[in-house]
């Protein structure tokens, strides 16, 4: 099977929402320009609309996360959809046995749609292979691979404060790429939607093999990566990197990889800094940066509910338009 | 395995035995197990069966150099009746279990029971490899001398790493103490880091760790310099980069004894055929690069590589479902393993008689076995197959107990007739 056709019917209409490669320029647009209508939505007093209404959806989270499947979980309440959080610790499952019993558990249970994160890449897909066909997945992070959610409410953000040329933009990621499944999908989101220039700057130990070939420039030194950059993304440094032999010490990737008000100089004026969470104060940038007037951090987040709101509707609206 | 003492008579076949450097048309005469005579019947022969093998190849019964039965340890897998009759139904007349098994293949009692049931079913026979250090753990020496007194061909630590040089060195002089052929999987434990897919651009697309080219690489030229150093005897399992390939055909123009293998898979496969989590093609070691791929075929065409198998890893259903890094690795090999050889041939990469060559006697030159060899006198294991059959692999009417291979729906080349075990017809179809 191919990752296109899991995720996108027939039709070309959203079936689940795994990873940003298979999609494409139009239904990422689609998502945004949806999002956007949501967007409304939340800011209003009363913040329902009854999109969702009797629908089930199952938080299903394998991995910790709080803002994720916290705003995952308002989102779909703002559809009106009835919401389960299961939390599963790492130690009471690992086999792919266990994974697959306990979806058919929840499916008996007429379950409509799953947000699962995992630790093992590709567990959405997986999932997604496996599920009943009227169920939905929708990809909350499956380990280095995808988390695609994120990377479109980062894309949103930067299309609300740049405007919608992101081929006139120079969007920067900083940070430990290997692990990050954030940057894999941001990178692939950017391209998609055409800019114009896509930087990653990052030590060789945080790179992984043919980083080129996801499709970016790499950068080892960070003032020249971040020279007139319209956006910088900075991506969290896990402590657990400290212990192998991938960093000296988080002093010495601050030094060289920390955003500073003073290195951020060295960008476009209006830069606008982004970071998808949890901050690491000190270690990849300056509280004085991340609380600072080019910081849309918390409005990252704020777009995650929308954002997420839309494409949640979106992988739904497909089952309702083949039940009619 | 107890001779046959009835005669057959296989008649009108292309016998290709490349141990005797055989490519011709010729009647087999067999009796009491033996093969009693190539071309022309001895006197007063009186065949009990006769095969009429026109149009078809006539060669020694396959040695598949790796092949995991599952038994003792697994059997919810497959068990040594029900993959001995799958490598019979593939031609295949002798397997070799690494010593992986559970428990594993470090005490005489392992081995003979392996020996048994091998022997009750009847289908194939099986040699093993004993443990090169006590439960493959590898700190401890394991007890060699009586592992081979008990029958093993060989010794190796399987996939388990030998994280000591130290102790590797030990271990290579200890057998190289009793002439025992050490099998190497050429895997640094440090540099795998515990990776599920070749480290390259799939790898870094799907998010995946990746075990390093260097893994391989490092670990070849540790053991290169180990096995010059104690003179040990050595073959190498499983190679999947060209690079090895190149570094063993060095030491192997060096002098140094030196062997090595393919495992089919990684003839056809490369990482890009993971693209989609696929986890009928999750192995370790990893399916590496298409440049990899054509260099291997390249150093088994030029007889670097002396050997081809199927590394058969049979699994249950469940072992393959799951997100790709918490599968199980490998794949049910034994079904496909002389039909994807054919395929080879079809595709110029191996002329047919190298192909036999790097089924039967390179392997059997490897193993140390009397077997891959038709010459007067020697066991009659034979493997009759028609060469232009062809048909389509289908996952549920495989004979092994495995049903795991990413293979599904290829056209296979070649159908085997018959397959003689000491002279004994362990397999006709139909």
């Amino acid at each position: 099977m191919s990752r296109q056709s899991l995720q996108i019917d027939a039709k070309g209409r959203l079936r689940h929402f795994l990873c940003i490669s298979g999609l494409n320029h139009q239904l990422i647009t689609e998502i945004l320009d949806t999002a956007e209508s949501f967007a409304g939505v939340t800011e209003q007093t009363v913040k329902k609309v009854p999109l969702l209404r009797g629908k089930t959806i199952v938080n299903l989270f394998f991995e910790a996360s709080t803002r994720t499947r916290t705003t995952f979980e308002l989102a779909a309440k703002r559809l009106s959809a009835d919401v389960l959080n299961i939390n599963i610790t790492q130690s009471s499952t690992v086999k792919g046995e266990t994974l697959l019993d306990t979806l058919r558990n929840l499916e008996a249970m007429h379950v409509d749609m799953f947000v699962v994160r995992h630790a093992d890449s590709g567990a959405a897909h997986f999932i997604a292979a496996n599920v009943a066909p009227h169920v939905s997945v929708i990809n909350a992070g499956d380990g280095w691979h995808s988390h695609p959610t994120q990377a479109m409410l980062d894309m949103f953000t930067i299309r609300r404060v740049k405007g919608p040329d992101f081929g006139a933009l120079r969007v920067v990621i900083v940070g430990d790429i290997m692990h990050s499944r954030v940057a894999r999908s941001q990178i692939h989101a950017l391209n998609l939607l055409n800019t114009g220039d896509v930087r990653i700057v990052a030590p060789k130990t945080l790179l992984p093999a043919h980083t080129a070939s996801l499709g970016a420039q790499i950068h080892h030194d960070l003032a020249t990566g971040i020279k007139d950059a319209d956006v910088i993304i900075m991506l969290r440094l896990q402590r657990e990197r400290m212990q192998g032999a991938m960093l000296p010490s988080e002093h010495e990737y601050f030094e060289l990889f920390g955003l500073t008000e003073e290195k951020l100089a060295i960008a476009k004026p209006d830069v606008t800094v982004m970071h998808p969470g949890p901050i690491n104060r000190g270690v990849e940038m300056d509280s004085e940066v991340a609380d600072g007037p080019r910081s849309v951090i918390l409005e990252q987040v704020t777009h995650g509910i929308a954002v997420r709101m839309a494409i949640m509707s979106m992988a739904m609206s497909r089952r309702e338009k083949e039940a009619s | 395995m107890p001779a046959d003492s009835t005669s057959t008579l296989i008649r009108g076949g292309r016998v290709i035995d490349p141990a005797n450097n055989v490519d011709a048309v010729q009647d087999l005469y067999i009796a009491n197990g033996k093969v009693v005579a190539l071309g022309q019947a001895p006197e007063g022969f009186t065949p009990d069966t006769i095969i009429d093998a026109s149009k078809h190849i006539v060669c020694p019964g396959l040695i598949d150099i790796c092949a995991r039965l599952r038994e003792p340890g697994q059997e919810q897998k497959a068990t040594i009746a029900s993959e001995s009759l799958a490598a019979a139904s593939s031609g295949i007349t002798t397997l070799c279990c690494p010593p992986d098994t559970n428990p594993v293949i470090d005490t005489p009692a392992v081995t003979e029971f392996i020996r048994l049931r091998a022997e009750a079913a009847g289908h194939a026979r099986i040699v093993t490899l004993g443990a090169l250090t006590q439960s493959l753990a590898g700190e401890h020496l394991s007890e060699m001398a009586a592992l081979r007194q008990a029958g093993c061909v060989g010794v190796s630590n399987a996939l388990q790493p030998i994280i000591n040089p130290l102790v590797q060195r030990r271990a290579l002089e200890y057998a190289a103490t009793f002439d025992l052929s050490v099998f190497l999987y050429p895997n640094d434990h440090w540099l795998a880091n515990n990776g599920c897919a070749h480290e390259g651009k799939v790898a870094t697309r799907l998010g995946l760790r990746g075990i390093p080219e260097a893994a391989e690489t490092v670990a070849v030229a540790r053991d290169l310099a180990l096995i010059e150093q104690t003179g040990v005897r050595a073959h190498f399992c499983r190679l999947t980069t060209g690079r090895a390939a190149r570094m063993v055909a060095r030491a192997q123009f060096d002098g140094v004894p030196v062997t090595a293998d393919v495992a089919m898979p990684y003839l056809y496969l490369s990482e890009m055929d993971i693209s989609d989590f696929d986890t009928s093609c999750h192995l370790i070691p990893p399916l590496r690069t298409v440049e990899d791929r054509q260099q291997l075929r390249d150093a088994l065409q030029q007889g670097t590589l002396t050997a081809v198998c199927s590394d058969h890893q049979p699994h249950e259903a469940d072992a393959k479902l799951g997100p790709f890094p918490a599968t199980e690795p490998g794949i049910s090999g034994l079904d496909s393993l002389l039909s994807l050889g054919l395929r080879l041939v079809d595709e110029h990469a191996l002329e047919l008689p190298d192909l036999v060559q790097r089924l039967t006697a390179g392997p059997a030159g490897i193993l140390g076995l009397p077997y891959g060899n038709l010459a007067v006198g020697m066991t009659a294991d034979v493997c009759i197959f028609n060469p232009s059959d062809s048909w389509q692999l289908d996952s549920n009417t495989m004979r092994s107990h495995g049903k795991n291979t990413p293979f599904a729906g290829w056209e296979m080349k070649g159908r085997v007739s018959h397959t003689l075990l000491a002279g004994k017809q362990v397999y006709t179809p139909g």
